[in-house]
């Protein structure tokens, strides 16, 4: 049997502690893959040393996602998913409950704060080609991670019941409406009733508060079991297992426990500070995090004059609104918004860059990339404020709102960037990629 | 720059004629309300204001009267001067107007006051308050700069008086029409006084910055205590980070 041949585990820093240490251990690792597992996965999984800024954040998204459950248990504790009593029950646990404005603004500070470590952590993907193979499925199951947050904040948002909860549901649910033939079925059977109401509510709590935690959790563990299985990628874009030691240890990689561990906890201080300075010093984040029309009660009645989602979601919120109405219908700019996170899939096949990493890539690729960083950045503001917000353009152009005329280029400048990819990374120069990792 | 000149010139007019130039479509300026949440003493007036004047239509549902403890106040206290719409300072601030005959009464029915500072911002609210003029148009006799055809009276007039409110074309030193840049005549706001009230300019500005001050403390009573925990949580990631720092270095010194 498996478990007998097991050596005993032999604990040698504890002082007088080894000997119960070992013996407690060697019990568990008898009946538990312990040593194996903690092996395969921290201490003798072996991580290239060249790591840089851009790899914080995968372990920031980690932190956040805990920060996100834990604090999410709390407020359910406290929290009403009733249309009559949900506003009301937050600035309960905002004033009542002990510490419970801590709580709610560590998962509203949390909420943002994941999806700038996650943008980050996929531009880093984009800097050094981690996509590419081996490591296709480890972008899709982290591709999927990323949808399901979506869904996880777009359900989350309705909670306070505010203005903005309602008014933001009822357009993105109406966004299905647009779908030909089944839209109008398709969106009452998503609100469970005409308009937003009670039946909504309830409903996006079950998902926000345990379907879709339940399938983001299952994710993250595949998206690590993936990366565990390939290994991690780095700034030069080099596979360390290609270059092995007598033993069979890649010699540019070093152990992620104790080296990473340390290292990610340096860096988690980091980040919980500047989380800190946010939560407790501007927890609104100038309208960003908490938008101010949200603390007025919702009200169906009642359209807010300027409905803008929150920041996360603006970059694809003005893709939609640039797509022209085709036939009256809304449709095609529904498919330029679904069509504008899903692309991020096929990335791995777009590449055909015969390099992975930035630094050995051509001058094309490096200002396709800038212009897409831009061009995202431009949409993401724009979809935070109304149309006409740069006024109108002159009479040459029709009078057009000229924030539309922006928000045009850069949806086409958005997708030129993925769809002539093929082309231009395979006609862009590359420059010889070493040996070993260059530090 | 004809904004710049413009405003200039609007802060020529003092206090009482600050505020409201009407361009076209273009949205009022708001004073910035010169408020502390951290003057208890400006808190308490502004608490007494706010529960004489405002808490009789509006209501504060999510306060708790003996919240008020946190500007220094002792429940007797609270019970002697504050209490007015509930029995027991551990009521909330709830009010007897039902919502039907309010929307009834008023168009709309006043909007609960608990977190209003959060939604409108501190210098809409000063500014609001401090926007009401004589208008025979409308049905209470009142209107608002800041919120054209509200329809709340003017509450604190007693206070303030009644003013008449008029648009004046902004001149150039050579006595043109000043214009912006779409060719609209710049116009600033002119009021008149026409039966004082029992404060002074000043005396009233103050008045509203402390029921200002109270409001936004009330959005969220725990904003002083937020900071100062803000505080002394980053002296403690602080030290933490010198030690992640030194222990990162220690077990890194084998790394090249």
């Amino acid at each position: 049997m498996a478990a007998t041949e097991k050596k005993p585990v032999v604990v040698t820093d504890l002082g007088v502690l080894n000997k119960p240490a070992s013996d407690l251990l060697t019990w568990v690792d008898a009946r538990f893959p312990l040593m194996e597992n903690w092996n395969a996965h921290l201490a003798q999984y072996y991580a290239p040393k060249n790591f840089n800024f851009w790899y914080y954040f995968g372990g920031f998204a980690m932190l956040v996602l805990v920060i996100q459950i834990v604090t999410g248990i709390f407020l359910t504790m406290h929290y009403k998913p009733d249309a009559a009593q949900a506003f009301a029950s937050v600035e309960y646990i905002m004033r009542e409950v002990s510490w419970g404005w801590l709580v709610r603004y560590m998962h509203s500070t949390g909420a943002s704060m994941f999806f700038l470590v996650v943008y980050l952590h996929m531009f880093r993907a984009m800097l050094y080609g981690s996509y590419q193979k081996p490591r296709e499925l480890l972008w899709i199951f982290g591709m999927l991670i990323y949808l399901v947050l979506m869904g996880e904040a777009f359900f989350g948002y309705l909670l306070p019941w505010g203005q903005m909860s309602f008014w933001g549901a009822q357009v993105i649910v109406n966004l299905f409406g647009a779908v030909p033939f089944i839209g109008p079925d398709l969106s009452l059977w998503i609100r469970g009733d005409y308009v937003i109401s009670d039946a909504t509510l309830n409903r996006f709590f079950a998902f926000h508060v345990i379907a879709l935690p339940l399938v983001l959790l299952g994710l993250v563990a595949a998206h690590l079991i993936a990366l565990h299985e390939v290994g991690s990628n780095n700034p030069d874009g080099i596979e360390i297992k290609a270059n092995k030691d007598a033993n069979g240890i890649p010699r540019d990689g070093i152990p992620f426990h104790p080296y990473y561990t340390v290292k990610d906890s340096f860096g988690a201080v980091v980040f919980l500070i500047v989380f800190s300075l946010i939560l407790f010093f501007a927890p609104e984040m100038g309208g960003y995090f908490l938008e101010a029309n949200n603390f007025v009660p919702a009200d169906p009645l009642k359209t807010p004059l300027h409905i803008a989602p929150v920041w996360y979601f603006t970059p694809y919120y003005s893709i939609l609104r640039a797509v022209p109405p085709l036939f009256n219908s809304q449709f095609p700019g529904v498919i330029a918004m679904g069509a504008a996170t899903m692309i991020f899939f096929a990335l791995p096949w777009l590449d055909r860059s015969p390099v992975k990493s930035i630094r050995y890539k051509g001058p094309i690729y490096k200002v396709a990339l800038a212009v897409f960083v831009v061009v995202f950045l431009v949409l993401g503001y724009l979809g935070t404020e109304a149309t006409n917000v740069w006024g109108q353009a002159g009479a040459w152009l029709g009078g057009v709102e000229r924030a539309t005329v922006v928000s045009r280029i850069c949806t086409v400048i958005y997708f030129a960037f993925f769809l002539l990819m093929p082309w231009y990374t395979k006609i862009d120069s590359v420059k010889p990629v070493p040996e070993r990792v260059t530090g | 720059m004809n904004m710049k000149k413009f405003l200039m010139m609007l802060a020529l007019f003092g206090a009482t004629a600050a505020a409201a130039l009407s361009s076209a479509n273009e949205a009022v300026k708001l004073d910035r309300a010169p408020i502390d949440v951290g003057d208890l003493v400006s808190l308490q007036s502004g608490a007494r204001t706010f529960v004489n004047n405002c808490l009789n239509c509006h209501s504060a549902s999510l306060m708790r009267y003996n919240r008020l403890r946190d500007l220094g106040l002792t429940e007797a206290q609270i019970k002697d001067n504050l209490l007015f719409t509930a029995e027991k300072v551990g009521e909330n601030m709830n009010i007897a107007m039902p919502k039907g005959d309010a929307k009834e009464w008023f168009g709309a029915a006043p909007p609960d006051l608990s977190v209003i500072a959060r939604a409108r911002g501190a210098d809409w609210i000063y500014s609001y308050l401090r926007g009401f003029y004589r208008d025979d148009s409308r049905p209470t006799g009142w209107n608002n700069t800041v919120f054209p055809n509200v329809g709340m009276p003017h509450v604190l007039w007693t206070l303030q008086g009644q003013r008449s409110y008029s648009e004046e074309v902004v001149k150039t030193a050579g006595g043109e029409p000043l214009k912006d840049g779409h060719g609209n005549e710049l116009k600033k706001a002119k009021f008149e006084t026409l039966v004082p009230g029992s404060q002074s300019a000043l005396q009233y500005d103050h008045t509203v910055r402390d029921l200002t001050a109270f409001l936004v403390w009330m959005g969220e009573p725990g904003q002083l205590q937020r900071k100062q925990v803000g505080f002394i949580v980053l002296m403690v990631l602080g030290f933490m980070l010198v030690l992640a720092w030194l222990l990162k270095r220690e077990f890194w010194k084998d790394v090249h």
